[in-house]
């Protein structure tokens, strides 16, 4: 009967499923973070005021770590068996594995990576490998190349040993096939200790089989519930202002700068994608249209120097040109409306 | 330690040249065809694998040595991942071809100036060049000095490529590589050697016809995974060799990860070896694990407080409580009279293994050929069903026993032959009886022919006279008399005998085959931690990561956080939280409802500390708790940002988890 019961709910569960995927149309409310009122944090004052507050439960967090760390001889053991450590569950396990690395492989060579790090790379981690523990000054054509050259070296040579740490071997840069195939055979050599650490919930996905004998790995359920905080410093959230998109003050810096006639056309430009902003098939302004309006607001004498004018904007990403289906160019500014609304709102108080 | 390296070092060496050898025969039969096909069109094997992938490189190491010894120097493996291009492909065939030649002669100076040439030009003149170079020389140095037999067979010796996963080539790069080779196969003999892991249909899935209308393939067939696994099982479990044993759940966990997830043999093995490790790890009397011989010594140099160990075993505990009073005090206090009587304990475990198999192994002989296979057709199964418990008291045992009694003559005496071949082979001296039993039960069985016969014409007769006197009133008389002759004589001998053999087998059985965990100090020779092994080596990071969100206590010991039914105490971590109401929305989230549910359940749990503090302050550091718990999520890939709504973000999983 519970079984049953348990296929209905199993049955259910996939009905709920596919109804929520049906339709596009989503049921949430439409207020916005601008509407909200709230003055975005940026990176800096977060980490200030997130120092501030106290970590919750640091007495059974210490617990629950010294229980992980009297696990230490054991993974050392079964390094050198042959096996490489995996750890997984809740928590940054960087603080771990700092521990780890200082109490038992001061003496020894070992290497670092830090997975979370958004420029790493499987090249790097490899020369870092030739470079400094084999001492070997070159290039290689290929990654293949050099690790063809490294699993030589570490045969010829049975008294090298590595010990190689990941944190998050999961991360964005290092998920790809290649660059874990590449790991992979790293780890399968005799003389290579691997511990890696994975976050993701899908982590396991990226190995199939043949990968998954070659790493061998041990798998060791270490949730700490420390917070991530190296990990998601890099980690580009949507709360946080971002440095890559187009943001107000950077806005109002790059215009400052302009001459009154250039700030004149960017506010008319800005003024009109306002007023159509209601309208979600609006393709942006014609540049003929533009020219006659700015020609009519005395703000360029010719085609050619508004054109300078646009290209100067552009390397500045503070507008966008498309071309429409009918060929024609079309200008838009790559900013969402609040956005542009406050600059607005702002441009009047300056003047 | 020591003593555990040497065990698995000796296990591993056992398996490999197991493995070769269950290899050899398969490998034999390619290397004659490789001999067989030569100046044809490009002579191809086709070697169907199986999907355990991992365990192919020894199969392919074996094959690639055993064709250099026999029949050509020149062998080449190629494995996909070194060959995205034919030109990646042209290099490195020709690099392990160089090197093939290097290894194998080894003394001329030369061969090195070809090798480092090899990254200058790899194309198939060059390569056709060196081999014509290759070939002239051997041809010139044959009759003076005496290179490998085979060039000296055949003038030119083949090539052989071995193509290690014929499944992950890119078809276009295998496409053109035979029929640059099919042009060249007068100059440069080659036989290609496909390693398949499904199907031969492979091959024509991925070769068009006028491709593989190049190849003259012949299909070889290895054996399958689950063949491997039981010889394994047969060579590492069912012997006395080993000291060290599996119990039933470790052995469970590791044939169902086998045959449920991966048919891998190697990590049957790794899963093996885990236990091994594990065992020696965490068993303080472990050390006793080890051959008979060596056991007086270690029992002796125990100390103090490894005797303690043995006496807080549970199985040791139960055997004192069998002792008498006098006996029971002498064990528990006195450490020279407890090492006397642990060693008498090992040395009987030791003889309880080596009855055990045998015996085993004649229980098999009698179920594996009854109908349905009530207790299993293959001896793992038969073994786990004696190590789980008493196996005369399951119900399958009782059927199969059933099933046995109705067996007839000749399967019964073949049977019973072979039980005497196993019960001869085992070196147990207890045997000797039941040997003698048995063949007791042979010659009688042999009588019971001769007899068969006569009784036969016993029962002729009366047919005669059946047919002599005709008169009804006879008739009848005498078909009463036989029927009432055929329900008496219902037992004949055969048929007492047999139940007299089934009865003694089943003797047999509840003698020997007690189940491991009721022997005194089984802990020191049966690894049985199977949560362990499982969590090792069949992990499910998502559960974790559910439990540890969902229900925080699991892992925090807080009575704070403990709280009734499916809810969440509004005291938990943050990231618990966030994920609690996330579960709650559908596949889209908006970003502000989210923070104001959190703020509302973080100020709840709040405000009964302190409700100080400007709420502009207090609002600014919610806001950063949320910010870096959204953040974790999305790094944990729960959610992602998403571009169909400003300020949303879309949840990746579903449903409770």
């Amino acid at each position: 009967l519970a079984k049953k019961r348990k296929e209905q709910k199993m049955g259910n569960l996939v009905e709920e499923y596919f109804e929520a995927h049906s339709s596009s149309k989503v049921l949430t409310s439409d207020r916005t973070l601008q509407k909200f009122r709230k003055r975005r944090l940026n990176q800096q004052t977060l980490h200030d005021l997130l120092k501030n507050v106290p970590l919750a439960y640091a007495a059974e967090i210490r617990d629950l770590n010294q229980q992980h760390e009297s696990l230490f001889s054991k993974w050392m053991l079964q390094l050198h068996l042959g096996f490489n450590i995996l750890l997984y569950g809740l928590g940054s396990k960087r603080d771990l594995l700092e521990k780890f690395r200082t109490s038992l492989l001061q003496d020894s060579v070992h290497l670092v990576v830090n997975g979370y790090f958004p420029s790493i790379t499987v090249r790097s981690i490899l020369n870092s490998v030739t470079e400094e523990v084999l001492d070997h000054i070159g290039t290689f054509r290929s990654p293949l190349d050099q690790l063809e050259f490294i699993t030589k070296r570490f045969k010829e040579d049975s008294s090298l040993e590595l010990y190689v740490l990941i944190h998050n071997l999961d991360s964005h840069m290092l998920r790809g096939e290649r660059s874990q195939q590449i790991l992979a055979q790293l780890s399968s050599l005799p003389s290579i200790y691997l511990i890696a650490s994975i976050d993701h919930i899908n982590a396991p996905l990226m190995w199939d089989q043949a990968k998954l004998s070659l790493y061998n790995w041990l798998w060791y359920e270490t949730t700490t519930f420390n917070p991530y905080v190296e990990e998601t410093s890099y980690e580009n959230s949507l709360l946080v202002q971002q440095s890559g998109s187009l943001a107000l003050s950077s806005l109002m810096h790059v215009l400052h700068s302009l001459t009154l006639n250039a700030r004149g056309i960017f506010r008319l430009l800005a003024q009109h994608q306002l007023e159509k902003k209601d309208n979600p098939s609006y393709p942006g302004l014609s540049f003929q249209d533009f020219y006659q309006q700015c020609r009519e607001a005395f703000l360029v004498n010719s085609d050619l120097t508004l054109r300078a004018q646009l290209t100067e904007f552009r390397d500045h990403k503070l507008i966008r040109t498309k071309r429409g289906a009918d060929g024609v160019e079309y200008l838009l500014i790559p900013v969402d409306d609040s956005t542009l609304t406050d600059f607005l709102e702002k441009e009047d108080e300056d003047v | 330690q020591q003593i555990q390296e040497d065990l698995s070092k000796q296990l591993l060496d056992n398996l490999v040249s197991f493995l070769s050898r269950s290899h050899s025969d398969f490998q034999e039969k390619t290397t004659e065809w490789t001999c067989r096909m030569k100046f044809r069109e490009i002579p191809t094997a086709a070697l169907v694998l199986g999907v355990n992938v991992t365990d192919h490189d020894l199969t392919f190491r074996g094959l690639s040595d055993v064709l250099q010894d026999n029949i050509t120097p020149y062998v080449a493996l190629l494995e996909a991942k070194d060959c995205p291009g034919i030109k990646n492909l042209m290099q490195k065939l020709m690099g392990q071809l160089m090197n093939c030649d290097i290894e194998v002669d080894s003394l001329e100076d030369e061969d090195c100036v070809q090798a480092s040439q090899n990254r200058i030009r790899c194309s198939m003149p060059s390569l056709i060049s060196w081999y014509g170079s290759v070939t002239k020389k051997t041809d010139s140095e044959t009759p003076s000095k005496k290179r490998n037999s085979s060039s000296r067979h055949w003038q030119s010796p083949p090539v052989v490529v071995i193509f290690k996963d014929m499944e992950s080539f890119t078809t276009k790069v295998l496409q053109d590589f035979i029929v640059i080779s099919s042009q060249h196969i007068h100059e440069l003999p080659l036989v290609l050697v496909f390693g398949i892991a499904t199907s031969p249909m492979i091959i024509h899935r991925l070769l068009p016809h006028s491709v593989s209308s190049l190849l003259c393939i012949e299909l070889f067939q290895s054996l399958s995974c689950k063949e491997h696994l039981s010889t394994i099982i047969d060579k590492l479990l069912l012997t006395s060799r080993f000291p060290f044993k599996l119990g039933e759940k470790v052995l469970q966990v590791l044939i169902n990860i086998f045959l449920y997830h991966d048919f891998s043999v190697q990590n049957f093995i790794k899963g093996f070896q885990l236990c091994i490790v594990e065992h020696f790890y965490s068993q303080p009397l472990s050390v006793l694990c080890c051959h008979l011989v060596d056991i007086k010594k270690r029992v002796y140099s125990l100390s103090h407080d490894q005797c303690e160990n043995i006496r807080r075993l549970p199985s040791f505990r139960r055997y004192v409580e069998k002792q008498e009073s006098g006996k029971q005090i002498e064990l528990l206090t006195n450490d020279s009279f407890l090492k006397e009587e642990t060693e008498k304990l090992l040395e009987d475990l030791h003889v309880y293994h080596e009855n055990y198999v045998s015996i085993l192994r004649c229980l098999h002989v009698f179920t594996s050929s009854l109908p349905k296979y009530p207790l299993g057709k293959q001896i793992r199964e038969l073994h786990c069903a004696c190590l789980e418990n008493r196996v005369w008291e399951t119900e399958e045992y009782e059927s199969s026993l059933q099933l046995a009694r109705m067996l007839n003559k000749t399967d019964l005496v073949t049977m019973l032959q072979q039980c005497v071949e196993i019960l001869l082979s085992s070196s147990g001296k207890e045997f000797d009886r039941a040997v003698e039993k048995l063949k007791k039960f042979l010659t009688q069985f042999q009588n019971l022919e001769a007899e068969a016969s006569q009784e036969r014409d016993v029962s002729v007769s009366p047919q005669k006279e059946l047919q002599k006197k005709t008169d009804l009133y006879h008739l009848q008389k005498t078909l009463l008399e036989l029927k009432e002759s055929r329900r008496c004589k219902k037992l004949t001998k055969f048929e007492m005998l047999r139940f007299e053999v089934v009865d003694y087998i089943d003797s047999l059985v509840r003698r020997y085959l007690v189940p491991a965990d009721n022997r005194t100090l089984h802990e020191i020779v049966y690894f049985n931690a199977a949560a362990v092994l499982r969590g090792h080596l069949n992990a499910a990071p998502r559960t974790a990561l559910h439990t540890a969100l969902n229900k925080p206590h699991w892992y925090l010991k807080n009575q704070a956080l403990k709280c009734d039914g499916g809810g969440i105490s509004n005291k938990a971590p943050d990231i618990c939280i966030v994920y609690k109401l996330h579960l709650e929305c559908g596949r889209l989230i908006n970003l502000v409802d989210w923070l104001e549910a959190f703020s509302t359940v973080v100020m709840a749990a709040e405000q009964p500390n302190a409700d100080a503090a400007s709420s502009d302050q207090v609002d600014d550091v919610i806001h950063a708790r949320f910010i870096r718990a959204v953040s974790e999520l999305e790094l944990l890939g729960f959610i992602k940002p998403s571009k169909q709504k400003t300020d949303h973000v879309a949840r990746l999983t579903w449903g409770g988890c």
